[in-house]
């Protein structure tokens, strides 16, 4: 069995074993990526160095008798849109070629603080607005499975570089979709949880009342997993919730005697392919023969998600996006005459155009005269 | 609601973006057809539905003033596209 082939959990368990070492573990995916990761096209950084000197560290930890914790020194590639002090941090996109983040994410605190490795920074659609990752400044993703298909998006590389065995775990982020669609396109586990679950502080801003970071691995286990490690209260984002991080992994039960789960019709509407129906089907006969109770309910509301989320994450990126001024850090233009025009020039070289496109809508949205007519209505909408 | 060119010009002169005139009209294209597809919402009654803005309720969450480090400058300036000693450079702005 190849070492890369493992999943996160297999792999903490013959560290703590004492069967395989850290370093040898990081080195193993960091020759994988190097391997394969020319014909995927998922990291945009690869952070060697600083990925076995920590995994030196943690040995040697383990050497003095230490039992790893947490992630137990498995590695961990994460989305370019979260901060990882020391690296770059694009987001994908022109503007930000160049910038160095000066801290680390909560996340990424977490994971260091929970003997894990950070392997790298990962490909994604410019500031996370797309689903196909087409819409990268730098290179494009394939679908590891069909190098013909897209991986989805926009945690298009979170997704593959799981799928290709270049890392046991990714981070992604996601605004409406962002996690769940790239995984299940590249067949890998997604997991988004729920707005409040896990700290945003030290990820680039979208649409706030929506972004959240969500997990990727090869099976739940290793969601759950992650997702322990890196979820909780954090001060430093106040939309985070005080309930206390169960350990995920120890409730993956095979008994479900008592639970209720819903099936919405509208999701089985037109469109779906017979397939994933077919899986589907599969796995709902899967929950009740482990006693759960399946039944069909209706979310009405669901047709008119798309549009909601279209105004509410424009709106909110037009005024996220803001901070991107060519001033403080970023791309600034060459060609500017004075001060405004820096804003200008540096925004318009800077941004791709699927980003202009969403800052152009929600600016409209928000501008005197429709910000009730649209989005106060949308968040109305949400509250149904 | 239909988007005009005006409308493109005045919305692109908010955000701080500037595009050439066939940017524009692809545009007025875009937004309509955006704008048209969201439409579809104005079929349901929110008249009576409270805004929210988080799924839980959370309102004037305090914490402690606690005096901490700032972050290092030199890793903050080191990311300005133009500096002198510990300032960022810009433009004059005042005639």
């Amino acid at each position: 069995m190849k070492l890369h082939k493992l999943k996160a959990h297999e792999l903490k368990s013959m560290i703590k074993n004492k069967e395989i070492k850290v370093e040898e573990v990081s080195k193993e995916f960091l020759n994988r990526i190097h391997k394969t990761d020319e014909k995927i096209g998922a990291y945009l950084y690869k952070a060697e160095e600083e990925a076995i000197n920590c995994a030196k560290t943690l040995d040697e930890k383990i050497a003095k008798g230490e039992i790893l914790e947490g992630l137990g020194g498995v590695p961990v590639a994460i989305k370019d849109n979260i901060s990882v002090k020391g690296m770059q941090n694009t987001c994908a996109s022109k503007i930000l070629q160049g910038y160095t983040s000066p801290y680390d994410a909560t996340v990424i605190k977490k994971i260091r603080g929970n003997n894990g490795i950070i392997l790298g920074k990962l490909n994604m659609d410019e500031f996370a607005m797309g689903s196909s990752n087409e819409n990268s400044a730098f290179k494009k993703v394939v679908n590891p499975w069909n190098k013909d298909y897209v991986p989805g998006g926009s945690s298009g590389a979170s997704a593959a570089a799981v799928a290709a065995f270049e890392t046991p775990l990714s981070l992604g982020t996601e605004t409406g979709g962002s996690v769940r669609q790239p995984a299940s396109f590249c067949s890998v586990v997604g997991l988004k949880p729920t707005y409040g679950r896990i700290s945003r502080y030290g990820v680039v801003a979208f649409g706030s009342t929506l972004d959240q970071v969500g997990t990727i691995g090869r099976d739940v286990e290793d969601c759950a997993l992650l997702t322990q490690n890196i979820a909780g209260i954090d001060n430093k984002d106040f939309t985070t919730v005080n309930i206390p991080v169960q350990d995920y992994t120890k409730s993956l039960t095979k008994d479900l005697k008592g639970r209720k789960i819903g099936i919405p019709v509208e999701y089985f509407g037109e469109g779906l392919d017979d397939g994933v129906r077919k899986t589907i089907d599969e796995a709902i006969k899967v929950l009740r023969d482990s006693g759960a109770e399946v039944k069909e309910c209706s979310l009405p509301l669901s047709e008119y998600a798309l549009a909601t989320y279209y105004i509410i994450s424009s709106a909110e990126a037009s005024s996220n996006l803001a901070r991107f001024d060519g001033i403080k850090f970023g791309h600034r233009s060459k060609e500017a005459k004075d001060a405004i025009d820096i804003y200008f020039k540096s925004r318009s070289e800077g941004f791709g155009r699927e980003v202009k496109r969403r800052i152009m809508l929600g600016t409209y949205v928000l501008s005197a005269g429709y910000y009730d007519a649209y989005y106060n209505v949308k968040r109305q909408i949400i509250a149904n | 609601m239909s988007v005009s060119k005006k409308d493109v010009e005045y919305v692109s002169e908010l955000s701080r973006l500037s595009f050439s005139e066939e940017e524009k009209e692809n545009l007025i294209g875009d937004l309509n057809s955006v704008l048209g597809y969201v439409e579809k919402l104005n079929e349901l009654d929110t008249d009576d539905v409270e805004i929210i803005v988080n799924p839980y309720y959370i309102e004037n969450k305090f914490r402690e003033d606690e005096i901490e480090p700032s972050m290092e400058l030199s890793s903050l300036l080191s990311n300005a596209p133009d500096k002198l000693e510990e300032y960022v450079v810009v433009p004059k702005i005042i005639e």
